[in-house]
């Protein structure tokens, strides 16, 4: 048997298993004996339905408030407030800005979140004709990316700002991105870090690297586990939903800014819920954690 | 001796990689500039083998199985496995395919706009399909978890531990939950109970901290076992 046979024969048992496997999933679908029960609701998820229909009913009626005029107050938010004084910063220093929207794909919810903020910091980057440079960790992020930058850039009125070799995919394994975000650090010295997306074990290395380099830092995730980290190594870090609210904050839409509410209407819902329920299940009535314990 | 090059290549590069402690070098640029263009091309070759060739060309011409196979018995199960799909079970993979095509488009400067496409379906996908999953997991199962008695008296009478860790369980919950409220300033008892919150994020941050480093200090001594062995290996 020649090497070259080797070679071959391992490829195709590798890729044998995986046509097996979606094969198999197939002919399930397919050539399966059960019998199709087709319902149009499922009483098991209406606990889910009901937290939607909540949910979504609070956002509209926000958004038409927002509409008619209606001013909605937020609280500041010290991570973000001090975007503009990072920003400025780099601008004062003549250093670019670097923006990292984590290592998930664009099937991840925060990575498009970050994508949202990122529009807003390149209008704000655009306007001090400061360049933002993003290394990305994923091969699709690269047109997501570029129409963001690009459309924060046209936001501020400075079309020519867009520079599209500033967007850049480096490598979609862990490290070797890390490696490629420290080398970019070090060497091009951004004088303000943004860290905003799904992170993992990176997330103290960059961080840590971007604090040596004298950069202000500004990390936002809904990782828990890496939170710690960014709270150690950044100066202001967003935690979970501070960062998911960070693009109507920015922003200042007041349609987002609706979502914003909304979202806080619920979990008032949902405070509520959770004192009643806690009491009703000391007297021994459990039925609100049955309802919620459905379909899980 | 594939061994003791292995040795000898892993070693080298991970003095490399740790030389950045001191500053950033050449040695660094090279073994970083080295993984990032060996990792991707490595991901583009498992992306082609893993993606491209069995879930869309298999699909498409069930045939070009053989010009892979060492052995054409074993390819041609797949093959007839693959004949045997229904037709749409088949050509349904040309919509991936044609969405990665006006991908492509944004080489084309007049026609990239094509591409926006694509880019809005896949995020909508994303984000509708997350949807239920996320209340699911996220905000359904913590509702869940929280609707605990607040005084727990079991078989053998009052729990103190117990009612204790329900009380720390829903009191943290609630008091963190304040602090992620937008609506209102943190003032006055809004403001208290909001910073109570923040200390129970930051009680649980510092334990995750430390959990953590842990782990990472297991994985310096494994670093280090195998510079030891390198070591050995030279002596």
């Amino acid at each position: 048997m020649k090497a070259s046979d080797t070679v071959k024969g391992g490829g195709l048992a590798i890729l044998l298993s995986f046509i097996d496997v979606g094969l198999a999933v197939a002919q399930e679908a397919v050539g399966s004996s059960a019998t199709p029960d087709t319902r149009l609701f499922n009483p098991q998820r209406a606990n889910t339905l009901m937290v939607v229909a909540i949910f979504f009913g609070s956002v509209l009626f926000f958004m038409r408030e927002t509409r008619r005029g209606r001013y909605l107050f937020i609280r500041r938010i010290a991570g973000l407030e001090a975007a503009d004084e990072a920003i400025g910063r780099a601008t004062e220093m003549g250093r670019p800005v670097l923006y990292i929207p984590g290592i998930m794909d664009v099937d991840n919810i925060q990575t498009i979140a970050s994508m949202v903020i990122l529009t807003d910091i390149s209008k704000r980057t655009a306007t001090f004709d400061v360049p933002v440079i993003v290394p990305l960790n994923q091969p699709f992020l690269v047109p997501l990316a570029e129409e963001s930058v690009k459309e924060g850039c046209l936001r501020a009125g400075r079309p020519d700002a867009f520079i599209r070799d500033n967007i850049r995919y480096l490598s979609s394994e862990q490290f070797a991105f890390t490696a490629g975000v420290t080398g970019i650090m070090n060497r091009e010295k951004p004088m303000a870090n943004f860290f905003l997306g799904a992170f993992f074990a990176e997330s103290l290395i960059i961080s840590e690297v971007g604090f040596a380099t004298g950069a202000i830092q500004i990390a936002g995730t809904a990782n828990v586990h890496q939170l710690p980290f960014f709270v150690a190594a950044c100066d202001y870090t967003l935690i979970g939903e501070e960062f998911f609210a960070a693009s109507a904050y920015l922003s200042k839409d007041p349609q987002l800014l609706g979502t914003l509410k909304g979202a806080d209407l619920t979990k008032a819902l949902l405070m509520a819920i959770l004192v009643i329920g806690s009491f009703l299940a000391w007297a021994g009535l459990n039925g609100l954690g049955r309802f919620f314990a459905a379909g899980g | 001796m594939a061994e003791t090059i292995t040795l000898w290549v892993g070693g080298l590069l991970t003095l490399m990689i740790f030389s950045f402690l001191y500053k950033d070098n050449p040695y660094y640029k090279f073994a970083e500039h080295l993984f990032v263009g060996v990792s991707a091309a490595y991901w583009m070759v498992v992306a082609f083998w893993t993606t491209f060739i069995p879930n869309l060309i298999a699909y498409l011409y069930p045939p070009s199985m053989g010009w892979f196979a060492a052995n054409p018995n074993e390819a041609k199960v797949v093959i007839d496995n693959l004949h045997a799909l229904e037709w749409w079970q088949r050509w349904g993979r040309l919509v991936p395919l044609i969405l990665g095509l006006m991908m492509l488009t944004r080489l084309l400067p007049r026609a990239s706009w094509i591409s926006r496409w694509p880019m809005a379906f896949i995020i909508g996908f994303s984000a509708g399909t997350n949807l239920t999953r996320y209340l699911q997991s996220d905000f359904i199962a913590q509702i869940r978890a929280t609707l605990i008695p607040l005084v727990v008296v079991g078989a053998d009478g009052f729990s103190l531990g117990a009612t204790i860790t329900n009380l720390v369980i829903v009191g943290g919950v609630l008091t963190a939950l304040v602090y992620f409220f937008f609506s209102k300033e943190h003032k006055g008892w809004f403001g208290g109970t909001a910073r109570v919150g923040i200390w129970v994020l930051m009680v649980a941050f510092g334990a995750a901290f430390g959990y953590t480093v842990m782990a990472r200090i297991s994985l310096l001594i494994g670093r280090m076992n195998f510079m030891g062995r390198w070591i050995e290996s030279v002596f």
